[in-house]
């Protein structure tokens, strides 16, 4: 592809970040109701940019929905109230008068399941720029190559761009996700636990672009898995009944844990 | 461990593997049962009316003459109706869906709307025609034209098009309309985008259904004064019409007077079934190609 075209897409992106800057998200004391039920008690937890922040913890701890609220799709859930204050790039991302959708560009978001839309391969990368108004061809179709290539995707794709995504395997469907969400050019990705669904094989491959997507992106990743926690993350937080007990770098979480809790969690005592 | 006796479990087998061939032999004799009282009634049908339709009679005009009688008019009265008919039900039969599907949060609201919804599905078609006749002959005037037909009719199908495009937009899996908000897509570009195209086949089967009860539909017409006889042919939906089922109805009461009527009648029904036939087909070819496309 020609590096003319490449300039162009380079243009569309909006640079947010000086190198300076520490942290991408800043949340405090968030709390988080699921009607009657207590979800999240009192977040403080501030998301290092280009780092990789693993969110551990046992089902029902509140993972999930801390990292739904990121992007504020928490909000699709009915009945649900959340208070306290998320920052995102020292923006009250809960304000009434901030846009989701606005922060859904900056912040993509990689589901547990991989869910292509029932779209060509091209159609599900190319959907995220056309929706925020790209419609020339040229510059779609160096989003949709830069994309799949970020998510070493191009080279088993590149022959069948026009084909049904549902016809790729577990694991490419979930890169051709990762893609997807690469296409509108975010600063942050969301990642729920990604590789849960996947094979041994798929997994490592989807641990092997986080790696080299932190390069370039701030990740935050819920998973179950805690030596996925241990291989791809610098930091990690651990949950436990809608709380943080723990959150430091993730080789301190491992070896030497403050807390007790955390210290069974990660050696499984339970969970 | 004595618990089952197996004198009285070999006794028992018999009697349920009885059963067994009865329960399906029952099925079998109900489907049968529909199957070849619907093949007589084509095969009556066509053997009495094929041999009266021709050209002729399919593009003449209405004639009291037996032999010069043609139904043209009516065609293209059913025609103009279902150019009313579909639009009208197809758009806001749709949007319902879609608002009570997608926007009602309130789940006593949606349950107050749903069982309104049921409810009119299953008011006969008459009181449709009653309130045809007052709200769009008599109140806003129209007279017996191809809209106050076409929009009676639509009150009467709409609820058939909403349930079955409800039920199409709830199928579509919520995984793939959180990933277009993830993206960053408004409600209006996921609802376009990802649900609409995803629930077209089962709304397409709705309208399919909707369009095929509205073309045979004959009470609501009668109810709202449709002339039968000796009418020009409509040329648009401000035109006085008659539809072929309306045809059927007149010439089947009349057969008591001129007893070729009923002959007519045959042939009008064969043609109705043939502009039904037709109707679906297309509806579902659409719908494959929407379906096959991924």
């Amino acid at each position: 592809m020609s590096t003319v075209v490449q300039n162009n897409t380079q243009k569309l992106s909006v640079v947010n970040f000086n190198t300076q800057q520490q942290a991408v998200y800043q949340t405090e004391k968030l709390n988080l109701w699921y009607g009657q039920v207590h979800a999240l008690k009192n977040i403080d937890l501030s998301i290092g940019y280009k780092e990789v922040t693993a969110i551990i913890g046992p089902s029902g701890c509140g993972k999930s929905t801390f990292l739904k609220t990121l992007n504020r799709m928490v909000e699709l859930v009915p009945g649900v109230r959340i208070s306290g204050e998320i920052t995102y790039n020292k923006t009250d991302i809960l304000h009434e008068s901030f846009s989701v959708e606005e922060l859904r560009t900056r912040v993509g978001m990689v589901f547990q399941k991989p869910n292509p839309f029932p779209k060509s391969i091209y159609g599900n990368i190319a959907y995220g720029p056309k929706i925020h108004g790209i419609r020339n061809k040229e510059i779609l179709n160096s989003i949709v190559e830069n994309s799949l290539r970020q998510a070493y995707l191009w080279d088993e794709v590149k022959d069948r761009l026009h084909q049904s995504a549902h016809e790729l395997s577990g694991g490419q469907q979930q890169r051709l996700c990762i893609a997807r969400c690469l296409a509108i050019e975010p600063d942050v990705i969301l990642m729920d636990e990604p590789t849960s669904a996947l094979d041994p094989n798929s997994t490592r491959q989807i641990e092997e672009l986080i790696k080299e997507l932190k390069k370039d992106y701030s990740i935050v990743i819920v998973t179950h898995n805690m030596q996925q926690a241990a291989r791809i993350s610098d930091k990690t937080a651990f949950f436990l009944n809608g709380e943080i007990i723990e959150y430091d770098q993730t080789n301190r979480i491992f070896t030497q844990p403050t807390d007790q809790r955390t210290e069974d969690y990660i050696n499984g005592r339970f969970g | 461990m004595n618990y089952i006796d197996q004198t009285v479990v070999m006794k028992k087998t018999n009697t349920r593997r009885l059963k067994n061939k009865l329960a399906k032999g029952m099925f079998f004799l109900s489907t049968l049962f529909g199957v070849v009282v619907l093949f007589i009634l084509i095969v009556r049908i066509i053997s009495q009316g094929i041999g009266w339709i021709d050209l002729d009679f399919l593009t003449g005009k209405l004639s009291t003459q037996v032999d010069r009688a043609g139904i043209m008019g009516a065609i293209l009265g059913t025609l103009w109706l279902m150019v009313v008919v579909a639009p009208v039900t197809m758009i806001i039969g749709v949007s319902t869906a879609i608002y009570v599907e997608l926007y009602v949060k309130n789940s006593k609201v949606k349950s107050i709307i749903q069982t309104n919804i049921a409810n009119l599905a299953g008011v006969p078609s008459i009181v449709y025609g009653i309130l045809g006749l007052t709200l769009f002959v008599r109140l806003l005037d129209f007279g017996n034209i191809v809209l106050a037909g076409g929009l009676t009719m639509s009150l009467l199908v709409l609820p058939i098009v909403v349930v079955a495009s409800q039920e199409a937009i709830r199928a579509v899996p919520d995984h793939l309309s959180e990933a277009s908000y993830g993206l960053g897509a408004t409600k209006w570009q996921t609802i376009r985008r990802i649900i609409l195209p995803a629930a077209l086949p089962g709304i397409l089967t709705g309208a399919i259904l909707a369009l095929s009860r509205a073309i045979g539909e004959t009470a609501p017409l009668v109810v709202l004064g449709i002339p039968a006889l000796l009418i020009p042919f409509p040329g648009g939906i401000f035109d006085t019409f008659t539809v072929l089922p309306m045809q059927i109805y007149y010439w089947t009461l009349d057969s008591s007077l001129v007893a070729e009527y009923a002959n007519l009648a045959a042939a009008t029904i064969v043609t109705l079934l043939v502009c039904l036939f037709v109707l679906n087909a297309t509806a579902i070819l659409i719908r494959n190609k929407f379906q096959k496309k991924y």
